[in-house]
Formats: C-alpha cells, structure tokens, sequence
C-alpha cells in the first residue's frame, strides 16, 4: 500500500507498505529518520515515542497504514533549524544523556509533558515519563533537565 | 585551567538529544538484506527433522541457515582461557538443543518484514528430553573462577566457626538477571571484494577482541586478522550483554559471504534473554563466627552458580569476602550445577553484585545477634591491609566514606529495634552496607596527534559504552597538551585505532586514561624537542624536557613562561601538517594485584611497552558506603526506596558529572536487583517466562528517590598517574544488601531471597 503522510512538517509519501509494518518501520528504514529507537516494539520502552497529531505514542505500537494523511512529529522535528528545542537544551546542559539510547523517547515524552503541564511538580515528572526505561542514568539528571526546561519555556 | 575534575558536559549529548547520533541499526547501507533468528522453542533434545522449503519459497528470502546446510564453524576459545567467547559451541552445526532458544535456524531476506515471515514458515520437530533446570544437581568446581582457583582458604575457618562465640548461618538466594540494555544488540557484516570484512557492532566486547574472535570463527588466519575491520561508534548500553563473540556475532559474516552482500541482524528483545548470556542465579551459603565483641573469626561462603556444557562462567560471589574484612581465617568456594539455559556471563558488577548481597546481609544478622550498630560492626572489622594478598592497599578512603555517609545520611538517628520506626502508616527501616569492587587496568593503547591548527585528535579503539569516554579522554589529553578540551577529539570504536581490551570491570578511566596523557605528553614533548632546536623559535636552545604547557596550546620555558611558543607556530614554521605518538599502559592480567584476573590474553608482545605500575605490591580495590531509607507499606507489603546516601572512594574524579551518572545509575541498578528484577525460569520446561519488559521489570522513574552521591575525590597515589581507579560496578555493590537491610530494620522480616516483594513480606 502507499503511505501519505506529514512527517515534521513535510508531506512524505512511502510506497509498498506492508499492511503489518509500524510507523516506527516506515520512519526508520523507509522514510530515513532513526532517530527514533527501536527497543521492544512492545510498547515496554518508550524509545520510539513519536507525536501522531498532537499525542504522543509508541511508534512500535501504531500500523503505518494508521497514519495516512495525518502529522507525524519526531525527534528530528523538534529543533526550528538550528535552534534546539528547550527540552533538548536542557538534557544536554543537565547531563541527562548517557548512552542516549532512550533520549529520543524521553525527549519528545517530556516535550509533551511540558506542554500540557507547564509547572509540573516532580511526582508529575516522574508519573508522566515512568513510561520511558532508562537503563543508565538513574533519572535524576532527567527530572533535572526537565525541571530547567520548564524553568526556561 | 585544567579541565579533568570540572564537570565538562558530554561531548556527544547534542548528537544524542536530536536524534542524529548514528546507533549502529542506523547505519545507511548499500544493498542490504535483514536476517532473523529461529530459536528452539524446547530447553534439551534434538531436532528430529526440519523443513524450511516453505519458507525458502518466500517472498524476499535469499538464505535459509540450519543445521543441515551451515557451513561448518569452529569450536570458540573460551574468553577465559584467552579467547573471545562465553558460548564456545557454535550455532548450527548438528542437531542438538542444548537450551531454549539456541538459534535453530538463520533466514535472510531482502527486507526484515520478509524474513521473520518465512522464519514463521520453517517446521521443526523435536525429540525432546527432559531439562536441567535449577541449582539442584550435582555441583562441580569451575576449572577457574575469574583466573583464580575455585576455592579459597586462609586459616581454618572450619575450626574457627567451631570455637566462635556467636555464629550465624544463612543461605541467600539470587535470580537470573538480564542485562537488558535499552539498544538490542545490532551486527551489520559486509565482505569487499577482496576478501577484507566489515563488521559493524553495537559490542561492548571492544572491537580488538572481536576481530580476533572472527577471524577465528571465520578461519581466517591470525596474521591475516588485519582484513578484519570491527566499528561500534555509538552503543547503547552494554552492562556485560554485549561483550564477546556470541553466535549472533558470527552468523551474519556467515551469511554475507555466501550472499555477497552486507546483512544485518537486530535481535528482538525477547531473543536477548537467550543470545548474549544472563547473570546466573545463585545460592550462597554464608556462615560466620565472631567474638562477643563482634570481631570476625572466621567466614564461609560457598557459592552456587549455573553451569553449562557450552561454555563456563561461574558467578565469582565469594571474591567479595575473601578481601572485605580482617578476618583470619576465610574460605571461599564457588561450584557449579549443570543447567540446560545457555551460558551465563559477566553483568555489571559481576561477583560483588549478588556476592555482596548474601555477604552484607549476613552481616546485618550477626550486628542484630550481638545488638550493635552495623556501622559498628564494620568498623571493628576494618581491615587496615589487604587481607587476601597481606599487602597494603594503594588507597582506601572506605573510613571516611562510613563517617561521611552516615553523616550524610542522619544514621545517628536509627532506633536499632525493627519495626520502631514509623511515618504515618509506613514502616520505616534504615540499612546500610559496604561496597568494593576490584576495577582493573586492562592493556590499551593511544595516538595523540598535534594538528597544524592546534586541535588534537586522539584515537583509541577502546568503546564509549555510555559512559562519557568520549568526553573525558578529551579531558585528560586536553590537560596534558595544555589545550582546551573542545579542541580535542577523541575518537573511539574502530580496529583502525590502537589496541584497546574492552571497557569492562570498571577499567575504562583507568586504563585509557594513562595511556591518552602518556601519548598526549609524548607528542608534547616532540613538538617541544623542535621548538628547542629551532632558531626562530622563543624556546631555542631551552632543555625539550623541562619545557611546560602554559595553556592555549604555549609551550613555555620553564625558568620564564613569558617566552612560549605555540603548537601552531611550531608546526608551521617545521612545515608540518601533524605531529602524533602512541603510547600504552596496564598492565597483563594476572600481573594485576587485585583478586580477579582474567586469564592471559593475547595480545604479549603489545604488552612489552605497557607498564606495570605495582604488580604484586599493593592491592586496589574502589571503596564505598551505601545507605538506604525504605517505607514499606504493612498491609500491602509495598516496598519504597525513599532515600540512598552513597559515599565512594574511586580515586580520582575525572569528571564529577560523568562521574555521578555512573553511580546514580549504579545504585538504579542496585534498587532493581532488590526489589524488581528477576527472569523466572519454567522448572519443568526450562524456558524463561517473561522474556520482555513487562514480565522483568526495570526501575523506572518513579520508582527512583532522591540520591545522595558524594565521591571521596582522593587520587590513588600509586595506581596510575592520574590516580583514578574506577566507578562503573562499584555503586550497585551493597544496594540490595542495604535495602534488605532497612526492610529487615522496617519490618523485622528478614528476606534472603531476591528480589524483596509483597509476597516475602506478607507471607
Ligand atoms: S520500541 Fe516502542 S515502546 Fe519500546
Ligand atoms: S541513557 Fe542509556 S538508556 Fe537512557
């Protein structure tokens, strides 16, 4: 089948899409953008979280026919050209990146937390990205990065 | 000035928190086909026929692997014994089925999709037999537990328990654990067409050792390992699951050759609980004696792990307590029980993790049968010199890190009675252990070149596994050239580079950092050499040797820094695009003073210019204090890490952020042990259960309290020049002794088996 769909505000169009492949596929290996990880395709990591209009979910988790005509957000399409989106700035500057596998996920999960709750307190932090496993860093420099971020917006 | 010991930010966070750091599985290729891995779905039998013709048939698929087509693969040298495998049987080379999941079959395809399709094509039935499964058979001692002997003695513990005024006898069990790093391991293995091979990995198995284990795998003769190119630039997380050469490493170079074209292949996390070994599960019994006093007169602890026929790994549980205490008479044994579930392997902080655990808990049940603090009690154990080896330690800050953890911590405050200490309706426990570990110096190599623009690029073909080592060798060759570290590169994870042994046992910093400022200071003083013999030069006719660097990348005289020269002007007034030197330190396994060794590696004639700093005269060990504050709910049995104060001697601190994201990772990795992580294993059909992240669970964020983590930040004057020792196992060891602990002091319950749940408590 033929995918079309906006991805980071580009219309972008895949053909011969198998009916069982995720978008987390169609974003990887045919539309070459890897920033988001595949980690379980489970829906256990969150490393794939991407934006589908406006909602984060789990790319590994929706069908890449799903996203037909619909916007599609990913890590890639958080900074305006050269400038780094504030969450991004602030996992670099807290140190909230190890091996950053899981970054890409976590960035666009806090991304999103931070536009529905600007203020959040840190059970809010840690509730919202308890979705998103880090196996490095032990958190703490994520709760960092998104309290400055949110200081910053 | 110097730029080690500032908290430099990671160099490679930019690429990371964009999403253009290039992971392995995201390498663009030519070409490509995708492979799949088939697994035996019985623990123990033989495969009584397969057909893959169905899938063979299939849209997209170019090869169907199996037993009865594979090209014949050579038994693997045992990492032990100087090779580069855990698992030394091959995969598909006859029709056994040693454990569940042993790859069966190897189907590629032109696109991924394709080839898990017709893997699910492929028939196999199987004569099954019954599994080992579990710590039940016969124990057998390991030829070698870490390069040492399985059993240890010093005096006659036996006899001491005998005369012991107090004793305590206890048996501790852990599980199996997986690594389960965030990136599922990736090989990507093309041929050119002359023959040379590249590998692209995602290993933490350091990607020297990995060429040799393929050319072994591959027949290709060890002079000719040069053909061999391994790569791994950015990984995302290892933890010990990406180390060696396992089957998965090997069959894509397999399969590449007979295509003729690149082919990758991406486990599933459900195939990394059975392709790239497991922390055995383990049944410690642990039994001391001590005087009324409290001082330890002898300890016993014998340690059970898995066994397997392919490949051994036993758990090194016991090493921990052969150097904690001063303790005249120890002994230590490790065994092993045949099992049918692959070969285990090393997991972050191998031996002290669950030894610890046993070790540390069984402390806490003697302090409570004496009624003394446990700080106390360690205190009056102190050993002031290295126990096992009876020879001082090169550093041992472990005093301090008890005085100021506690401090940190408000210990002073714990009612010693369990269960006096309450917060609303939570039961509130405190608990604390010690924590070593024996980090090691590996052999590892550096080029440092000096560039006519004054920026420097070192190369090392050590793996920045996550842990800042990109960022802080940029540090240490900054420091030691006088330059600011932005203007030094470090490049890492190419056989192009100098040799590096993989970034494993905590080694990274204190293996690659020596050998970075040797070849950094090398080259220094080549470029000074010129400068000093250069009529034009402010430095002429000065001694090369006492020239120093003033910072800005100036070379200055010493008896006046206002006559400096500048790499830049040296270099273009010498006509030179570059300067560069390699240099090496570590010292061989074995040589190494600490208790586990790794058996000889090959890499001797390499060794000759590395350095042995104090073979055989002192020991070093990275010392620390964990203490722990939970709330468990009583009538849930809920239990809540609610606060960790870690204080930790690891030398010197590189850099304090780096730093602190190992060990608060560290003690993540010590609340997940005891409180949630464990891969269960079906006891009649020997396969895991829950080979997902759902079924083994990882702390997430709201299972992490606030942490305390202070470094001593003393340099080790005799262990290298840096006087960093090492910092990556270290935090975990203790964590889940000083949770039971605090459950135990919360609840009265004492739990011996992990992981601590509502099940133990409530039961
Ligand atoms: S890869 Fe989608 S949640 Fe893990
Ligand atoms: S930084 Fe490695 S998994 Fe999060």
């Amino acid at each position: 089948m033929r995918v079309t769909v906006t991805v980071n505000g580009e219309q972008r169009r895949a053909d011969d899409v198998w009916e069982g492949e995720s978008l987390l596929f169609l974003l990887r290996e045919r539309l070459g953008l890897p920033g988001s990880k595949n980690a379980c395709e489970q829906g256990e990591c969150g490393s794939c979280t991407v934006y589908l209009d406006d909602v984060p979910v789990c790319s590994c988790l929706v069908a890449a026919g799903q996203v037909q005509d619909r916007e599609v957000r990913t890590v890639e399409g958080l900074a305006e050209g050269d400038r780094l989106d504030p969450v991004q700035e602030a996992f670099v500057e807290a140190g909230a990146v190890q091996c950053g596998f899981c970054t890409p996920g976590l960035v666009v999960a806090a991304h999103d937390l931070l536009d529905r709750v600007p203020r959040p307190s840190d059970p809010e932090i840690r509730e919202a990205l308890a979705g998103n496993l880090c196996r490095c860093t032990g958190y703490e420099k994520i709760l960092d990065a998104v309290r400055l971020a949110a200081a910053r917006r | 000035m110097t730029s080690v010991g500032t908290p430099v930010p990671r160099v490679d966070g930019l690429l990371k928190a964009t999403g253009t750091a290039r992971y392995t599985a995201d390498i663009p290729f030519e070409d490509l086909t995708h492979a799949v891995l088939l697994q035996a779905t019985i623990a123990r039998g033989r495969i009584a026929s397969i057909d893959a013709s169905a899938a063979e048939a299939a849209p997209g698929v170019l090869l169907v692997l199996t037993h009865l087509n594979a090209p014949r693969l050579p038994r693997m040298r045992a990492f032990a014994k100087g090779g580069s495998a855990q698992q030394t049987v091959p995969a598909l080379q006859d029709d056994r089925v040693r454990f569940a999941g042993e790859t069966v079959a190897f189907v590629v395809a032109e696109s991924q999709e394709q080839a898990r399709y017709a893997a699910m094509l492929i028939s196999v039935e199987y004569d099954e037999e019954p599994p080992a499964v579990g710590l039940h058979g016969d124990a057998y001692p390991p030829a070698k537990v870490n390069g040492q002997p399985p059993d240890y003695r010093r005096g006659d513990a036996e006899r001491a328990l005998a005369d012991a005024a107090v004793t305590v006898e206890r048996t501790y069990r852990t599980p199996v654990h997986h690594h389960n790093p965030i990136e599922p391991p990736v090989t990507i293995a093309s041929w050119d067409d002359d023959g040379g091979l590249t590998v692209h990995e995602a290993a933490q198995g350091g990607v020297h050792m990995m060429r040799l284990g393929f050319a072994e795998a591959l027949g290709i003769p060890r002079r000719k390992a040069g053909s061999i190119r391994v790569v791994s630039k950015f990984l995302g997380g290892g933890f010990g699951g990406k180390g060696f050469m396992w089957p998965r490493n090997i069959l894509p170079a397999v399969a590449a050759r007979l295509l003729g074209r690149p082919v990758k292949l991406e486990l599933t996390r459900a195939q990394m609980y059975t392709s790239g070994g497991y922390r055995s599960e383990t049944v410690q019994r642990l039994r001391l004696g001590a005087d009324r006093d409290g001082r330890l007169g002898s300890i016993v602890h014998e340690s059970t792990s898995t066994g397997s026929d392919m490949g051994e790994f036993p758990e090194p549980c016991a090493q921990i307590t052969q150097m904690l205490y001063a303790c005249p008479n120890v002994t230590g044994t490790h065994r092993l029980v045949r099992q049918n579930v692959g070969v285990p392997t090393f997991t972050r902080a191998p031996g002290e993790g669950p030894g610890s655990f046993a070790l540390e808990s069984a402390l806490d049940e003697l302090a409570g049968e004496l009624s003394l603090d446990p700080l106390e009690l360690r205190l009056r154990n102190y050993a002031e010199t290295d126990p096992e080896h009876d020879r001082p330690w090169s550093s041992k800050g472990l005093r301090e890190c008890y005085s100021e953890g506690a401090e940190r911590f408000g210990w002073s405050a714990r009612n010693p009675e369990p269960g006096s200490m309450r917060d609303g309706r939570w039961l509130v426990g405190y608990g604390m252990a010690t924590a070593a570990y024996s980090s090691h110096t590996w052999p590892t190599f550096a080029r440092v070149r000096i560039r006519a623009d004054g920026t420097a690029v070192v190369r090392c073909a050590t793996t920045d596994i996550g842990t800042g080592t990109y960022t802080v060798m940029a540090q240490v060759a900054a420091d030691a050239l006088g330059v600011r570290p932005g203007d030094v590169t470090f490049e890492a994870g190419d056989t192009r580079y100098p040799f590096a042994f993989p970034p494993v046992s905590s080694s990274g910093a204190r293996s690659i950092g020596p050998a970075v400022r040797a070849a950094a200071l090398a080259v220094r003083t080549r470029v000074a050499r010129l400068a000093v013999k250069d009529r034009e030069s402010p430095l002429f006719g000065a001694d090369a040797a006492t020239v120093r660097a003033i910072g800005g990348g100036r070379l200055a005289r010493a008896d006046d820094p206002e006559r400096y020269d500048t790499f830049v002007d040296v270099l273009e007034r010498a006509g030179l695009g570059h300067v560069e030197e390699r240099k090496g330190y570590g010292v061989m396994p074995f040589l190494h003073s600490t208790a586990s060794g790794i058996a000889p590696w090959p890499v001797g004639p390499l060794l000759r210019v590395a350095t042995r700093p104090f073979a055989g005269r002192y020991s070093t060990y990275d010392f620390g204090a964990q203490f722990v504050e939970v709330r468990v709910d009583p009538d849930l049995g809920v239990v809540r890490v609610s606060r960790v104060v870690g204080v930790y001697d690891i030398g010197r601190v590189l850099n304090p952020r780096t730093a602190r994201n190992q060990a608060v990772g560290g003690i993540t990795w010590g609340i997940g042990m005891a409180l949630m992580e464990r891969t269960t294993t079906h006891p009649r059909l020997g396969k895991y259960t829950s080979p997902n992240l759902s079924g083994y669970l990882l702390p997430t964020n709201a299972d992490v309290p606030d942490i305390d983590v202070h470094f001593l930040d003393r340099p080790d004057p005799l262990v290298n020049p840096l006087g960093v020792k090492g910092v990556g196992e270290l935090p975990v060891v203790g964590v889940a002794a000083a949770i039971a602990n605090a459950v135990h002091h919360a609840t009265g319950k004492r739990v011996r088996s992990l992981p601590i749940g509502p099940a133990e408590l409530l039961g």
